[in-house]
């Protein structure tokens, strides 16, 4: 069991605000960047705090890309800030050759990931994004599991030199991550030891992994829990440990199966230790308008289809 | 060791750079048969008007981050021949290694890049639209760190057709990015035929005018001094309130001439024959690489 508990629930996206408000008091050089979403992005403290080191683009996020490329010349850490579907998808190429290809010290900031922004549909709701950043070169993707979390990792990546993809979402979640926990990009976190199963989540769903561990442990399955924040580059190590005690895993993520979190751990185990793995994510299919909940429980990726996966894959084991 | 001729500059002097980097820009291109020649002539006037006689950059030092100098930003990236050309000759990298363009394991890329590190170049551009944008960040990081020096950019006219120039263009206006000189190499050339035909852009000075933007017109961009004295009106012209636009018309492929005034130019390569027929009309005037 773990010690994990629910110290009351907070968006992810303004851990990120309250991130940035930090690194504004601390980091001269730190610069934020936004395409008309200050509210969304709660980016407004920074902004009032930090009018001349906030850039209000518009509606306009392939200049904002741009910008903030244009900015690291000159030594400023650019945080661009826009929804999820319109930091990647919308932007990519300009993200690939004027930030990724050209190794700029960007950071792109990206809120309302998933299915979990609800009611404003599949326009908004990009399934994808991991797939397209962790896939460019040099490119590091974190995806934060709750609001201390993606405070810290925010703070981290000022520190890390080279450009980063941070995903968070919209809806109140569960924040049970310490505040004081250090984040190190790169680094897997080990909430829970189990022997039975390796449940290894991103995001939101690293909460509802945790209750699907407690609603397997009331049948005798012992899961062991992974928070992956940090999808590029990957922990492997912690990954292997832990499948060499359980042989068997669910990856569990709120992104699309092709390009996701669960992708790149079973490249890297067939790779290195092919084992049985079950995947919870959305399979080839755009989201739609709902509640988070309804959204999450309609796609299979709540706590219920994560203990679902895990018998599965104790099964084929 | 390459010298620096931003001091010893003057009409005559700077035509015998041009001529040397035309040479230069047929030689690579015949070298490696593929490369676009078509732009890069055209614009040989005013690589060399802005890198030894009007932009005030550290040659040959190198630094990224370029605290205290100008910039440049190369936007339309496919006339990265007579960019490579001129940063060898400001002594940027040595001469030589013009000779390992767009060859395997080199830092002189089809398109410029900041990947293998070649100093001068501080950001990839050859995916269209981009530049302009890139030069705004890096003339507000200037008005950040309180650092006076211009940021200057190129841009090709059929470029224009890409949307993110506009958004920038409007963002740069909306800012008052003062620091800040794009131009416009308008050449009326794309990949497919005349702009006009291509697609029509109509009056693209009235067009930045529209925008906010401060514009000015070079209409003789392959004469020596009209665009050493355009780029020098076009600095004064900086620091009131709006980013300044140079309308720069230029002939595509000037100073060889079978290869002027088309788009057919545009990105090959002449053959052994017709490079000694380009080769014949181009004095070498500071030594072949």
């Amino acid at each position: 069991m773990n010690n994990y508990v629910d110290q009351g629930a907070k968006d992810t996206r303004s851990g990120f605000g309250a991130g940035l408000l930090e690194l504004g008091r601390i980091n001269p050089n730190v610069v934020g960047l936004c395409a008309d979403l200050t509210g969304s992005l709660k980016m407004g403290d920074f902004k009032e705090e930090f009018p001349d080191r906030f850039i209000q683009v518009g509606i306009a996020e392939a200049n904002m890309m741009g910008i903030a490329a244009g900015l690291t010349i000159g030594g400023k850490i650019p945080f661009t800030g826009t929804f999820a579907n319109f930091s990647t998808g919308r932007v990519y190429d300009q993200i690939r050759q004027s930030i990724a290809y050209s190794g700029k010290n960007v950071k792109i900031c990206a809120s309302h990931a998933g299915l979990t922004l609800g009611e404003d549909g599949a326009t908004h709701q990009i399934l994808e994004d991991i797939g397209l950043m962790k896939m460019l070169p040099g490119m590091t993707v974190i995806n934060p599991c709750d609001y201390n979390q993606t405070k810290a990792a925010t703070l981290a990546i000022a520190e890390h030199k080279g450009p980063v993809y941070l995903r968070f979402g919209r809806p109140k979640v569960p924040n049970f991550t310490p505040a004081d926990q250090a984040f190190e990009i790169g680094k897997g976190i080990l909430l829970q030891e189990g022997n039975d199963v390796t449940l290894v989540a991103t995001g939101h769903l690293v909460w509802k992994a945790l209750e699907a561990a407690e609603a397997l442990a009331k049948e005798q399955i012992s899961a062991e829990v992974i928070n992956i924040h940090t999808i590029k580059p990957l922990d492997e190590e912690i990954i292997l440990n832990s499948v060499s005690k359980t042989n068997c895993l669910v990856s569990a993520e709120e992104h699309m199966r092709f390009g996701g979190l669960g992708e790149s751990i079973s490249g890297m185990l067939a790779r290195k230790r092919p084992t049985v793995q079950e995947f919870v994510a959305v399979n080839d299919r755009f989201g739609e308008s709902g509640t988070p909940a309804q959204l999450l429980e309609k796609y299979g990726l709540n706590g219920q289809a994560i203990a679902a996966a895990a018998r599965r894959a104790i099964e084929r084991k | 060791m390459p010298h620096n001729y931003y001091f010893m500059a003057d009409t005559q002097h700077l035509e015998q750079i041009a001529s040397q980097i035309r040479r230069d820009i047929v030689r690579m291109v015949h070298a490696v048969q593929s490369g676009h020649p078509g732009g890069s002539l055209g614009c040989t006037e005013f690589f060399t008007a802005l890198y030894f006689e009007v932009m005030q950059h550290n040659a040959p030092v190198f630094d990224m981050d370029g605290s205290g100098e100008e910039l440049f930003f190369l936007s339309n990236g496919h006339i990265s021949p007579v960019y490579y050309s001129t940063l060898a000759h400001a002594g940027y990298f040595p001469l030589s290694e013009l000779h390992t363009f767009r060859k395997l394991d080199s830092r002189l890329q089809g398109h410029p890049t900041t990947h293998e590190g070649l100093p001068g170049v501080r950001v990839a551009s050859g995916s269209l639209g981009q530049g302009m944008s890139v030069a705004i960040g890096a003339a507000l990081s200037k008005k950040l760190n309180g650092d006076d020096r211009l940021v200057f950019s190129l841009h090709g006219d059929g470029e224009l057709q890409e949307g993110q120039i506009w958004e920038a263009a409007m963002f740069a206006a909306g800012k008052k990015v003062d620091n800040l000189i794009c131009t416009i190499d308008a050449n009326g050339q794309q990949i497919d035929g005349s702009t006009d035909d291509v697609l029509a852009m109509g009056d693209i000075g009235k067009k930045f005018e529209a925008f906010g933007w401060e514009v000015m017109h070079i209409a003789k961009g392959n004469h020596m001094e009209t665009v050493v004295n355009g780029l020098k009106k076009a600095r004064s012209l900086t620091g009131k309130g709006k980013p300044v636009c140079v309308v720069m018309k230029t002939e595509m492929g000037a100073g060889v001439d079978f290869m002027e005034g088309t788009h057919k130019w545009h990105g090959i390569a002449p053959n052994d024959e017709q490079l000694t027929q380009a080769l014949a009309q181009l004095p070498e005037t500071l030594g072949d690489y």
